[in-house]
């Protein structure tokens, strides 16, 4: 049987490559991808924890999750659309509208 | 039982590997690609952890819908050819890389080694709480408040993307 620790450890692993990929990348529409596979490995510590503590609540969890998920990325994707119109790029660098 | 783990290792090997494709290829394409391969890999850890429900929704929602969304904008806004968003590796950069190392270090550290009290296998209950059934009725009773908040702020959402991503307000 694989123990809660492997599930952990591999849900840390994918948690930091999400970060890195926040932090690196400079395209705002793989930014945000990299949002979503952070949001994914918390999903996965929720349910390894559910399954193994017999509980409901992560699994109901992960559920509003994925639905706060879609609504973000319905937004997200608004406002990268609006930012494309108005600056003809999605480089983050160059999207500095609120930097002083 | 010596199969689970070996299944264990593929999907892990397999998420991982895919969500270093994601945030290191070039065209967003691929990476939309790929990352809608993760979450399959994800779908079938969430199985290997009896969560039947969650890991349909995964592959519905996630690799579905969510995902055609993303493919659908980088197609609109045409950022297959961008080939002059060159992302130049930074000191900068280096030291979130070294940062980020260090934190899955420590994370792992803390809670890759040893027994969790009572962690060690799956709990009897967990086959019976993933199904639709049992979701459907916790979701209905002890969660109606959270997920009629939840419709609102799809709702929301919805209103929001429109207003967003309209090219004029009348």
């Amino acid at each position: 049987m694989v123990p809660l620790n492997f599930y952990l450890s591999l849900s840390a692993m994918l948690f930091t490559i999400g970060v890195v990929g926040v932090l690196t990348r400079r395209n705002a529409i793989i930014v945000f991808m990299s949002i979503e596979l952070m949001l994914n490995s918390v999903n996965l510590t929720l349910v390894a924890f559910s399954s193994f503590l017999g509980d409901a609540t992560g699994q109901m969890l992960v559920f509003f999750v994925i639905t706060i998920a879609a609504a973000e990325a319905a937004i997200g994707l608004a406002i990268i659309i609006a930012l494309f119109r108005n600056k003809q790029t999605v480089n983050i660098d160059e999207i500095n509208l609120l930097k002083w | 039982m010596i199969f689970e783990e070996v299944f264990f290792y593929i999907l892990a090997a397999g998420a991982i590997v895919s969500a270093l494709l994601v945030i290191t290829r070039r065209n967003p394409i691929n990476s939309v690609i790929y990352l809608v391969l993760n979450f399959f890999f994800l779908a079938a850890l969430y199985l290997t952890l009896k969560a039947q429900f969650i890991a349909i929704i995964q592959i519905l929602v996630y690799a579905g819908a969510i995902m055609v969304l993303f493919m659908f904008v980088i197609m609109l806004l045409n950022l297959g050819d961008e080939k002059q968003l060159r992302d130049r590796v930074t000191w900068k950069q280096m030291v979130a890389i070294g940062l980020s190392l260090a934190f899955v270090m420590q994370v792992i550290y803390i809670v890759g080694f040893g027994e969790i009290d009572g962690m060690d296998t799956i709990s009897a209950k967990a086959a019976e709480i993933g199904t639709v059934e049992y979701i459907g009725k916790e979701l209905f009773s002890h969660y109606v408040l959270p997920i009629e908040a939840i419709s609102v702020l799809i709702v929301l959402a919805v209103v929001g993307a429109i207003v967003l991503a309209k090219r004029k307000l009348d």
